[in-house]
């Protein structure tokens, strides 16, 4: 069975994120940029199934930059078999409509029994990408799964969703997007990260995809520094405080 | 030699993350309850931890001494007492890996390195410290076995390893009569004495190692009979990189702690970091990490390369570091004042946990000792 697990480098959520005010786009300078916890999370249930059948091949793809390929590096040293790095400058800033008609494109041209992603990025958090991917390769999406089991030839999990759970289930090709319910993922060994830059890693530009140039159609109008916190409102316990503590939060709908 | 490879960035990277999910916020319980991971440890040894500079043949992970001061940094800004152990049972698969013969290599490396066995190092006696050449613990050929009888002291990992490599007199002569003989943990005789009550290094076990009429095959000895001494002085050269790399490491914590400390609280008028003093403080300690860092940096190249200067850039890169990484802590408690003092801050743990690198694998006076005798060729 083929596995592509589509990953994205993004700023790691553990230190202060910002936007480019004048681009509208990700500040690529303000913190560390990481492999996705959530891409991490989906990699290690592809590895697991690798770990249990040793016939099983892993490849990572992720689209961006030229340092996306570090998140690669990592993909490969936690035990991926492969990579995949779609780089063009053209796709600077590309939106979630262009994103997903590229990778489509890639997955297309990579061959796959099931894709993996995350259900959602921890920067642009839209959660569309897999479903547009989807659409455009014609295959079943389950997504937000909080549990799958992959086999031969099909593929089914539980879908979480705001008013219950689904069972549910697909032949494959299929895609699948994992949440933060699926395990945590492995540190790769220190004889996957000597052994990671010895695997093999294409690059894929846009011209080499049968993929049509268009622009993204999303644009971003306008960007705002996130204001100041302002300071808290106290409420001092005269007898009521715990009438208008709950009134609080009913009228900000935070209960 | 100073600029990290894409590799070793990627080791140190890895090892922080797992330093830091792993071990850092268990570390003041462990410390507590004198509670000794092993589980923790397995998992590092599944990371390649337990076989850091020995031969991939069986097991190890092949990577340098400048690699393993680098990862032994990490750990130890998690927990220098973790930290040390696992500098420890490296020392013990590398002596294993470096003078066993294929046979013995193919019997311990693997579970060694693996972690699924833990290693002790037996040199110290009851009598014999920084005098090791006059240790006592005796192993005498009876046909194809030796029988061992004596007691070693402040063994780490006892009771809980289950490979000894211990140091015993097959002669009476000096450090020329000394024999490494491993001796596994359900060997008939062996017995071990009470978890020492210390200041530090609580999450390891350290007792007394008994041996009653201990009977190995002789198939256990390292080397030759009597080249027991040079294999136990080889291996705490590394050793004493790598506990110097756990100081630094223990230190740099402290140090970062105290400048987060230092401008968070305020005094005077505003954050304590704007007394020039104070600042001036943080400068000494900064200083003598990185001084120290560069020495262990440079044995550990000297060690890679098998230098002739390795000796005394070991123990050197040892004094300066372990100095350094006490000092450093030392001057961190009195940077937080009385809070310094509470156990809840962390930082009395890692004064108390770095004052015996100070002392042990050869103490600092012994050290000296090393470097004043090569440096006046006595």
């Amino acid at each position: 069975m083929k596995i592509v697990v589509l990953v994205k480098q993004v700023p790691d959520t553990a230190e202060e994120r910002k936007l480019d005010l004048a681009t509208g786009q990700l500040g690529r300078e303000s913190a560390d940029n990481v492999i996705d916890e959530i891409n991490e999370r989906a990699l290690e249930s592809a590895l697991r199934i690798k770990d249990a059948n040793k016939g099983t091949e892993v490849v990572a793809m992720t689209m961006g930059p030229d340092e996306a390929s570090q998140a690669l590096r990592k993909a490969l040293s936690m035990g991926a078999d492969s990579a995949v790095h779609i780089l063009d400058d053209s796709l600077e800033g590309a939106d979630t409509g262009r994103t997903a008609a590229t990778l489509a494109a890639a997955l297309r041209s990579t061959g796959f029994d099931v894709v993996l992603a995350g259900n959602e990025s921890t920067d642009g958090r839209a959660g569309v990408v897999p479903a547009m991917v989807a659409e455009h390769l014609q295959l079943p999406l389950l997504g937000s799964l909080i549990s799958a089991e992959i086999a031969d030839g099909a593929v089914s999990g539980v879908r979480q969703g705001d008013g219950g759970t689904l069972n549910v289930h697909a032949g494959l090709p299929a895609i699948l997007t994992v949440t933060e319910r699926f395990p945590e993922a492995r540190f790769p060994n220190f004889k996957g990260i000597l052994t990671a830059k010895r695997k093999p890693v294409a690059t894929l530009s846009v011209s080499a995809l049968e993929v049509p140039a268009s622009a993204s159609r999303t644009v971003v109008v306008s960007t705002v520094e996130r204001p100041p916190r302002a300071a808290g409102r106290k409420l001092i316990d005269d007898g009521t405080a715990a009438n208008e503590l709950a009134e609080f939060l009913v009228v900000n709908r935070l209960v | 030699m100073f600029e990290l490879t894409e590799d070793q960035q990627a080791v140190v990277e890895m090892v922080r993350d797992f330093a830091k999910t792993a071990i850092a916020p268990h570390a003041a319980e462990w410390d507590e309850t004198k509670h000794f991971p092993v589980d923790v440890l397995r998992e590092a040894g599944t990371l390649g931890m337990g076989g850091i500079y020995v031969r991939e043949e069986f097991g190890g992970s092949g990577l340098t001494r400048t690699d393993a001061a680098l990862i032994f940094e990490e750990l130890s800004k998690a927990d220098p007492t973790i930290a040390a152990y696992i500098s420890i049972h490296n020392m013990v698969v590398w002596m294993i890996d470096a003078f066993g013969n294929d046979e013995q290599r193919a019997q311990w490396v693997p579970q060694l390195a693996s972690m699924e066995a833990l290693g002790s190092y037996c040199l110290t006696e009851p009598g014999a410290g920084s005098d090791a050449a006059a240790l006592s613990t005796k192993a005498v050929l009876d046909g194809d076995s030796y029988v061992l009888n004596g007691t070693k002291q402040f063994i780490s990992g006892a009771g809980a390893s289950s490979i000894y490599v211990v140091m015993a007199r097959t002669a009476d002569t000096g450090s020329q009569g000394i024999t490494a003989i491993v001796v596994p943990a359900d060997a008939p005789g062996l017995s071990f004495g009470p978890n020492e009550k210390k200041m530090g290094w609580n999450a390891q076990p350290t007792r007394q190692v008994i041996f009653e009429d201990v009977r190995v095959p002789v198939a256990n000895r390292l080397g030759e009979e009597g080249s027991g001494f040079g294999i136990a002085m080889k291996g705490l050269n590394g050793g004493r990189v790598n506990m110097g790399a756990c100081s630094v490491g223990g230190g740099q914590a402290a140090l970062d702690k105290s400048i987060a400390y230092l401008k968070s609280r305020s005094a005077f008028g505003g954050p304590l970091i704007n007394q020039q003093s104070l600042l001036f403080d943080i400068a000494d300690m900064d200083t003598e990490l990185e001084t120290a860092r560069t020495l262990i940096l440079r044995a550990a190249d000297a060690l890679d390369r098998g230098a002739p200067d390795t000796v005394r850039l070991c123990a050197m890169a040892k004094r300066v570091a372990t100095d350094a990484g006490f000092n450093v802590a030392n001057k961190a408690i009195q940077l937080h004042g009385g809070y310094g003092y509470l156990s809840e801050y962390g930082l009395e743990k890692i004064a108390r946990d770095l004052r015996v690198h100070q002392i042990l694998e050869g103490s600092n006076e012994i050290m000296r000792l090393i470097v004043g005798r090569l440096a006046v060729g006595a």
